[in-house]
């Protein structure tokens, strides 16, 4: 992390705590679901796109952190704070029993059984027996919290920066966890499963814990989410939750922090924009965005980010040699364009 | 017992819906080693297709023939256009575009057909044979298709040269190009293929399920379950995964679970399965070595 | 000073002169001289799409009344948009057309998980949320939610009906049921109960499934085996059709009894199969747009002539686009009652304030009713049977 990134950051942070000050509240709002969502991408991109493993069930870790917040604070009184950690410790668990079973599956099987969990989910919320508990179809209605200590916001803009300071948080334990060990693990695990267990990583742990810790980053996520949204029911967490967060990643950039606030940004705001030019087939134009999306970035924005980055440090090492060994250096250039970083 | 084999009947009768859409995916996975999301949705246009035609004036038949000629050219045209040019992007890119394929396929549907349920005519007489009120005609005659279909496909596959062509493309592409083959062709005769036998597959389900865009949606889902316990290389896997699915879901629904939790516990019960046979019941295990 | 006593005087004398007129016009955000700001969610795509047929008949109606002059002057700027049937879009959508496009109220919010998740903000915002696009019971809560109003009889009552008629006519009934697993099914479902009060025991089956399923045969199935002889059918259209086909087809000819939400002939018992449909028993509330014996209805006539002129692409057959016509009416009915004081408050009092109001959809003896203790505009009902062609009713208007 050198000086320069550090500025940029700084700079990013500042006009993400400026925001909520500037624009209205409905933005603040639409805002706050993007930060939502970032969590819950990143929880996914530490599964799927560090540690290669697929889910097509992520939303159903996002149903049960949003149904922990939301039963805790309705039937409970507990805080809203509160809910969080709890979320996350329930999520932990279930993603880590789920991902214990699933070791013995490989990429499309895999697949299967998450996409199993995504679509069974609402099903499961609906199931009478738990009717107590989950309201069944009627949902949980959940109050806003109101700012702490008298501050001169309002709610919207509190809970901005509440998600801002969770996301902060959850993005930070994450890029220290994945550039030590662990993380060179998880990236050995996910490109070469059987020489990683070869050089004695203990891939059955490794890949257990990545499901709970992914699972918690979501369940986390959902329950941010059901508070911004106020309200929780069964059938807003269906399969295509699921398939909107794989969308999200592979958008926004697999094995990239960031990746997961560029995908955050398009699951938000590009169906809003799709809506805007075509009220007839709106989804056929977010279909369009997708496919141009993957055509001009196939390693997402975050890796589009990264080539253009690297294109412009490549161009300025050339404009500070000597004019005497273009040939030599545009061989190495165009060499070099083949390949990416990673991680 | 009564009940029992009615509900067994009844699950072999949508069980066949499934075999038929799980056979398309099958296929695509054959020709191109891709699980093709919109395989669901490519059908249910095809079947628009046949139904305008059928509403134009032809004849059931002809406008089947059509519709599976018209569903091979749309199949070959997605893969030129729109497939060619992430063919060598990481396998999620893919999913994606496939992801991207079925929303637009969906919504354009729904735009130019609207959403009300429309009939679609079935090849078969009304009235069940020999009267049974168990199965209609038409989910005989449609489990028939599929069977007739799922030799066709394992006679393409294991008996002529364009069929190993194709395996060998799909299996290994660089040493394919070396022995000759035209890969990128290959790829191409695979979508449509697959485009057509979805195309029948959406013919025989329309008349049971009625025409809308949203049909597939949840047909899709049973398929993808059929296909992968059934072995996703294995097209007989495929047809029995069908089978399967639904009589344990009509079974498990009826007599032990009820019907609010059928669907999941179906999916865990898949999940164990693949579990103790991670390919499957008929797939093919493979061996990685190092 | 003295070049400034006669303007200021002018001033002064116009802004004396002036209350008696300014007093009259009153506006919230969203209404102008010129200008009636409307906010709609519908579900445009998603799995309940087949719906989003009323968004547009609503909105060609309001562009009819636009060529017309508009209403009091004022045109009527509808603002639609699509929540996919999914809730927390609902609330994303329902703060965008209060806080952002600054909608006058919200009418016509279609879905019961949809306006469950924005029934809090839109009270709390003190927006109307008018003539909600559901028959869920809760919506009639003025003293809770004096911002909400429903329009069409609640599914309760609906329920209700159906219990009290096989109470009379087939009391030793064994009573098998198909519902939706969803909020709007378990209303039909609870409404029935209530209705048969202590007689519960006459149920002998009761499933469920899931819009998500592709087809109820299993279910029928279930109930055909449980030897029930009544049928209560609690299903939107794609699944009253599949239910009735294959009742007929496994040759259950139970005594059926379908929700008005599946009955429409263009919808559902064309596609089930007219002959397969004879005998089935509903409830309706407006006249039927493809019944023979309406046909010279003036109310009908208009209808006709309205979507050729307005939504010629919008189908005739489907029950959707009468439904949404006839509730864009009462709209207008409201704001016309409003004046020139088109204050949130004031749209929620004048629609809070029909008494008797005949509609020409309504079947005659069907009138709107509201008061402040009374948010629900229709309350009855009349039983129909379909004879193979169209539906028939009988049986006296039932429910209030």
């Amino acid at each position: 992390m050198n000086k320069r990134t550090l500025i940029f950051l700084a700079l990013v942070l500042l006009a993400a705590c400026a925001l909520p000050l500037l624009v209205s509240n409905y933005r603040v709002f639409q805002f706050t679901l993007v930060l939502v969502y970032a969590i819950a991408l990143l929880g996914l991109n530490l599964l799927t796109g560090y540690n290669g493993q697929i889910s097509l069930g992520h939303g159903a870790f996002y149903a049960i952190g949003a149904y922990c917040a939301a039963i805790l604070m309705d039937k409970f009184g507990v805080p809203y704070w509160a809910t969080l950690p709890a979320a996350g410790a329930v999520c932990l668990v279930a993603g880590f029993l789920f991902g214990l079973p699933a070791l013995r599956l490989e990429g499309l099987y895999l697949a299967l059984a998450t996409f199993a969990l995504g679509v069974s989910m609402p099903q499961l919320l609906k199931y009478h027996h738990l009717e107590k508990w989950t309201g069944g179809v009627q949902g949980i209605v959940i109050v806003k919290p109101d700012p702490p200590f008298g501050l001169p916001l309002n709610p919207d803009q509190w809970l901005y920066y509440f998600t801002l300071a969770v996301m902060i948080l959850m993005f930070v334990l994450a890029w220290n966890l994945l550039r030590g060990r662990v993380g060179r693990a998880l990236i050995a695990i996910r490109d070469h499963h059987t020489a990683a267990e070869a050089m004695g990583v203990n891939t059955a742990l490794y890949k257990s814990l990545t499901f709970g810790v992914s699972a918690m980053y979501t369940g986390i996520a959902g329950a941010l989410g059901a508070i911004a949204i106020q309200f929780v029911a069964p059938d807003s967490f269906n399969i295509f939750l699921s398939i909107t967060f794989l969308v999200g990643i592979v958008i926004g950039g697999l094995a990239s922090i960031p990746g997961a606030i560029y995908g955050a940004l398009f699951i938000q705001f590009i169906p809003n924009i799709a809506d805007e030019i075509s009220k007839a087939a709106p989804w056929a134009i977010f279909g369009i965005f997708m496919i141009g999306f993957v055509y001009v970035m196939p390693f997402g924005v975050a890796g589009a980010i990264r080539m253009l980055m690297a294109r412009i440090a490549r161009k300025a090492q050339n404009g500070s040699r000597t004019a005497g060994a273009p040939l030599i250096e545009n061989a190495a250039g165009k060499a070099e364009n083949g390949s990416h970083t990673t991680g | 017992m009564d009940a029992f084999i009615h509900q067994v009947l009844a699950g072999l009768a949508t069980g066949g819906i499934y075999a038929s859409v799980a056979l398309a995916l099958v296929m695509i996975y054959q020709a191109t080693h891709h699980l093709n999301f919109a395989q669901g949705e490519m059908a249910m246009f095809c079947t628009y297709l046949a139904w305008s035609l059928i509403n134009a004036g032809f004849a059931y038949w002809p406008a089947f023939l059509i519709t599976v000629g018209l569903a091979f050219v749309l199949g070959v045209v997605i893969e030129r256009v729109i497939i060619r040019p992430v063919e060598n992007s990481p396998v999620l890119s893919v999913v994606v575009v496939f992801i991207g394929l079925l929303v637009i396929l969906n919504s354009v549907t729904g735009w130019i057909y609207s959403y009300t349920i429309k009939t679609f005519p079935s090849p078969f007489p009304a009235e069940p044979f020999f009267g049974n009120k168990y199965m209609s005609s038409h989910e005989i005659g449609a489990i028939g298709i599929t069977l007739v279909v799922l030799l066709l496909l394992y006679s393409f596959f294991r008996f002529t040269p364009l069929g190993l062509a194709m395996r060998a493309a799909a299996q290994n592409p660089a040493s394919a190009k070396l022995v000759g083959i035209r890969v990128g062709w290959m790829l191409a005769l695979g979508w449509g293929l697959a485009a057509a036998i979805g195309a029948v597959a959406g013919m025989m389900v329309a008349p049971i399920v009625f025409l809308d865009p949203n049909m597939m949606a949840s047909v899709l889902l049973y398929a993808f379950a059929a296909a992968l316990i059934g072995g996703i290389d294995s097209p007989g896997g495929a047809v029995f995964g069908g089978f399967l699915v639904g009589v344990l879901e009509n079974v498990l629904g009826a007599f032990v679970i009820g019907n609010e939790l059928k669907l999941a516990v179906a999916l865990v019960l898949i999940i164990g399965v693949l579990v103790v046979k991670p390919s499957g019941f008929f797939g093919k295990v493979h061996v990685t070595r190092v | 000073m003295k070049r400034m006593f006669v303007p200021v005087a002018l001033i002064i004398a116009a802004a004396l002169a002036a209350p008696s007129a300014l007093a009259q016009k009153k506006y919230d955000s969203g209404a102008t001289d010129t200008e009636i700001k409307i906010g709609n969610i519908m579900p445009y795509s998603g799995p309940a799409s087949a719906y989003g047929t009323i968004g547009k008949a609503e909105a060609g109606y309001f562009k009819k009344i636009n060529d017309e002059g508009g209403i009091n002057g004022r045109k009527i700027n509808f603002v639609s948009v699509d929540d996919g049937y999914s809730p927390p879009k609902a609330v994303e959508m329902a703060r965008k057309l209060v806080e952002q496009d600054e909608v006058l109220f919200i009418f016509q919010s279609l879905g019961t998980p949809s306006n469950s998740a924005i029934h809090k903000y839109m009270n709390a915002k003190k927006v109307p949320q008018l003539f909600v696009a559901t028959g869920a019971t809760k919506w009639n809560d003025p003293k809770n939610f004096p911002w909400t109003m429903g329009w069409q009889p609640n599914y309760q009552t609906e329920g209700t009906i159906y219990a009290q008629h096989i109470l009379k006519n087939t009391p030793a009934a064994k009573i098998g049921i198909l519902y939706q697993n969803d909020d709007y099914g378990k209303d039909v479902l609870q409404g029935f109960k209530n209705g048969l009060g202590t007689k519960t025991s006459m149920i002998v089956k009761e499933v469920s499934y899931e819009v998500s399923d592709p087809t109820v045969d299993s279910q029928m199935v279930q109930l055909q085996s449980s030897g029930a002889d009544t049928f209560l059918n609690i299903t939107t259209p794609k699944f009253s059709a599949l239910a009735i086909r294959k009742a007929y087809d496994s040759g259950w000819k139970p005594v059926h009894y379908l929700n008005n939400v599946g009955a429409s002939p263009g919808a559902v018992l064309v596609p089930a199969g007219l002959e397969k449909s004879v005998g089935l028993i509903s409830t309706r509330y407006l006249k039927d747009p493809t019944d023979k014996a309406w046909a010279n209805d003036p109310a009908i006539v208009e209808f006709t002539a309205f979507m050729k002129k307005y939504y010629p692409d919008g189908n005739l057959l489907d029950a959707g686009n009468f439904y949404g016509w006839a509730v864009a009416q009462t709209m207008v009915q409201v704001l016309k009652q409003c004046g020139d004081n088109l204050t949130r408050g004031n749209v929620m009092k004048q629609a809070a304030s029909l008494k008797d109001f005949v509609l020409p959809a309504a079947l005659p003896g069907i009138k709107i009713n509201t008061s402040a203790t009374d948010f629900a505009p229709f309350e009855s009902m009349q039983l129909m049977r379909f004879d193979g062609k169209q539906w028939v009713g009988f049986g006296e208007v039932m429910g209030k």
